[in-house]
């Protein structure tokens, strides 16, 4: 993965620095709540419902086992001894003290970390795919280009002040599992005819209040001009996006406000004055940065190992969790496998610093000692042998990792909801856990087979609702708390945003409904041979009306 | 009293009065006006007796100055609060895309801890918000010795400078 060089630690160093002296000023009455507000969300601290909340950014999703251990140890010290990872692949701690942040920002600087632009309406974390470097479908590796990203966007002088927070996501494969049409700006970095690298640009998707599925304003950006482009769009946005409401401020209203045609226009007018400028990413760079991103010294293992074939025979959960959290490798021999965050009972998300210990552990015995966090609130070890899979499910079932879940329906995304922040309208974590509970049943959740299940306890959309095959909203009516279902959304290629299925429903019922609707699915969909038709396509293929008459159809339910 | 600013990083005397929209300009002095007011009468404006500026609002577009920027001695941009970071992007513009090579202020709600920011695409001079320490905000310019970006300050960006070349 990348390593600092001297000015990126210098810059980090010198922000603890300024933040330590921001604090002490806001302490002493010098600087007003107003004005250390957007100081201290650009160093990723909120002030919460109970206490301040420190989101730490994990660039493009990407861990070293040291960092990890810093993350255990911050969880430890400074909050109640546990985590809380996000959509945008990074860490949240829900307890720190405001007095004590400048000390674990500079804890955090020794391992090449920092909370710098986590929050505020600035450019954010770039996320990436998960699976960025080993997926078997990739087309070059993002992570380069999402570094380039990451270094321009930090402390950009032009664009600390935007109308709205800004996020980047990128992706280089041919699935798209980095949800760049629901970003701000999405890249999906390709190869034209001639061989070149560039990036198809995507702008305006965002979930929120007002869900858009971004448009692609140029097919092809030669990767040297990628810069002078970002500057451009940002420019464009700027100036001209709307700060007369936050609610419309995001780039998604102006993009659809002028029409993606003419924004791309004048998104092109400014590009035209910076293309070929002193911004012109030299190929040297791009060298420099892949060299960063160098294959690990791989081994060269059968694809087929007699003893983990044997296990998969024998062990039926361990089968199973092969086949639901191992995900195909470039390299012979080799998986990448997804530890889930999603324990029925516990927060989607949450770790404990023993796990988070535990997971580095893992990492250094069997994935070269680096990790991933993925936007669905999991973590990855992306280069494991097979024949090593069996020894890390048994270590990772004891540290309660190995919930053998990935892209089934107790995979929720979720975000902290009513519990924790002080904008959710509703509670979303035991909405989650009544959900998993309900589909305890391992036989029954697999033979449903890949669903998801996203809950947003409030329109902010951080669990990402809009695009959950099943989604779950909390909303506010005459001050308590009821959720708001739709279905049909989804995310990738063919990202689309689901439709509310009609009036909205008490907490203790969603459980129920959601049983209703897989009930529902289940009768529904078409089985041939051994091919079961997904929840999805049958979602598409048969409209919302049947799971409405399911759902609203039966009267023991109350409505809103 | 006369008004402080900062200028070229030292504490210096505000010589110019910046006139309001709306405000009738006074016969003498070295004046600050309204970019509507300048484009309205900028022949009369210049055949009075003492210098004019500009001053823009954060919505003003900086191009219907590109040709007067070299007889304008100062450009004034008014940051109504200093979460609109709109007087950011008019300034690189003023000074990469336009070449304007005098005194560029900003002034309104200007703050010490977004001076490091406003130097890098190009202000000079800083009108701070009344009753902010002008000697604290000088130090405001060490807060970072380097940066990644291209930026008035740094017009080349750190992934070419460090190639040791020229700019393409």
């Amino acid at each position: 993965m990348y390593r600092y060089e001297p000015l990126d630690q210098a810059l980090v160093d010198q922000r603890v620095r300024q933040f330590r002296d921001q604090t002490r000023r806001y302490l002493a009455g010098e600087l007003g709540e107003e004005e250390f507000r957007p100081l201290r969300l650009q160093n990723g601290l909120y002030i919460q419902r109970h206490a301040p909340m420190l989101r730490v950014a994990i660039p493009y999703g990407m861990l070293s086992a040291r960092q990890l251990r810093m993350l255990a140890h911050i969880a430890r010290t400074y909050d109640r001894g546990y985590g809380h990872f996000t959509t945008r692949q990074n860490i949240q701690f829900n307890w720190p003290r405001l007095e004590a942040v400048p000390d674990i920002l500079a804890e955090l600087a020794t391992v090449e970390m920092h909370a710098i632009q986590t929050s505020g309406n600035c450019i954010r974390n770039t996320t990436s795919d998960q699976f960025a470097g080993v997926a078997h479908d990739e087309i070059v590796d993002p992570r380069p280009y999402c570094e380039l990203i990451r270094q321009w966007s930090t402390f950009h002088p032009e664009f600390a002040f935007l109308p709205r927070k800004f996020k980047i996501a990128v992706s280089s494969s041919i699935e798209d599992r980095a949800a760049t049409f629901v970003h701000d700006i999405g890249l999906h970095i390709l190869k034209n005819a001639a061989g070149e690298i560039g990036a198809r640009v995507i702008v305006g998707g965002g979930l929120g209040r007002t869900p858009v599925i971004g448009a692609v304003i140029r097919e092809f950006l030669p990767r040297a001009e990628l810069i002078n482009y970002l500057d451009a769009i940002l420019r464009v946005y700027n100036r001209h996006g709307r700060r007369d409401n936050k609610y419309k401020a995001r780039i998604k209203i102006l993009v659809r406000q002028l029409s993606p045609e003419k924004f791309a226009a004048e998104v092109e007018a400014e590009w035209a004055h910076l293309k070929g400028g002193p911004a012109v990413v030299p190929e040297e760079e791009f060298a420099r940065l892949e060299a960063s991103f160098v294959p690990p010294a791989y081994e060269a293992p059968a694809d087929t190992d007699a003893t983990f074939e044997r296990h998969r025979h024998d062990d039926r959960a361990f089968a199973r969790w092969v086949q639901q959290n191992t995900f195909g490798h470039k390299v012979p021999g080799y998986a990448a496998v997804t530890l889930s965050l999603k324990k029925p009972g516990v927060p989607p998300g949450d770790a404990t610093a023993a796990q988070i210990d535990t997971v580095a552990d893992l990492a250094e015995r069997y994935s070269f000692g680096e990790v991933r966090v993925s936007h669905e609130q999991n973590l990855i070890l992306a280069d494991v042998r097979k024949s090593d899979l069996f020894a890390l499910w048994q270590a990772a079932s004891k540290a309660d990792l190995a919930s053998a879940n990935i892209g089934l329906i107790t995979n929720i995304i979720c975000c902290p909801g009513g519990d924790f922040c002080a904008l959710a309208n509703a509670k979303s974590i035991p909405i989650a856990a009544a959900i998993q509970s309900r589909f305890e049943d391992l036989d029954y959740e697999h033979d449903l087979g890949p669903i998801d299940l996203n809950i947003s306890g409030c329109i902010n959309s951080c669990g990402h609702h809009h695009v959950g095959h099943i989604g779950i909203l909390g909303v506010d009516k005459d001050g308590s708390e009821w959720y708001q279902v739709t279905l049909g959304g989804a995310q990738g290629l063919d990202a689309a945003l689901g439709k509310v299925i009609g009036r909205s429903f008490a907490a203790d019922e969603v459980a129920d409904v959601v049983a209703r609707i897989v009930e529902a699915y289940v009768e529904a969909r078409h089985v041939q041979n051994e091919e079961v038709e997904p929840f999805i396509d049958t979602v598409r293929r048969i409209g919302l009306e049947p799971f409405r008459a399911r759902v609203y159809g039966t009267p023991e339910l109350k409505v809103a | 009293m006369t008004r402080r600013i900062i200028l070229d990083r030292a504490i210096a005397d505000d010589l110019w009065q910046l006139i309001p929209a709306g405000d009738a300009v006074p016969a003498g002095g070295k004046i600050i006006v309204p970019l509507a007011a300048w484009l309205a009468g900028h022949a009369a404006l210049s055949a009075r007796g003492g210098q004019v500026g500009v001053w823009l609002k954060p919505d003003d577009e900086p191009g219907l100055l590109a040709r007067d920027v070299a007889r304008l001695p100062l450009i004034a941009v008014q940051f109504p609060q200093f979460t609109d970071g709109r007087g950011y992007s008019i300034a690189r513009l003023l000074r990469e895309r336009f070449g304007y090579r005098g005194e560029l202020r900003a002034f309104g709600d200007v703050l010490r801890d977004q001076i490091f920011y406003m130097a890098s695409v190009g202000f000079n001079a800083f009108a701070l918000k009344d009753g902010k320490s002008l000697e604290e905000a000088l130090s405001a310019f060490e807060d970072f010795f380097e940066a990644y970006q291209t930026s008035v300050a740094r017009p080349v960006p750190y992934y070419r400078r460090r190639l040791g070349g020229a700019p393409a």
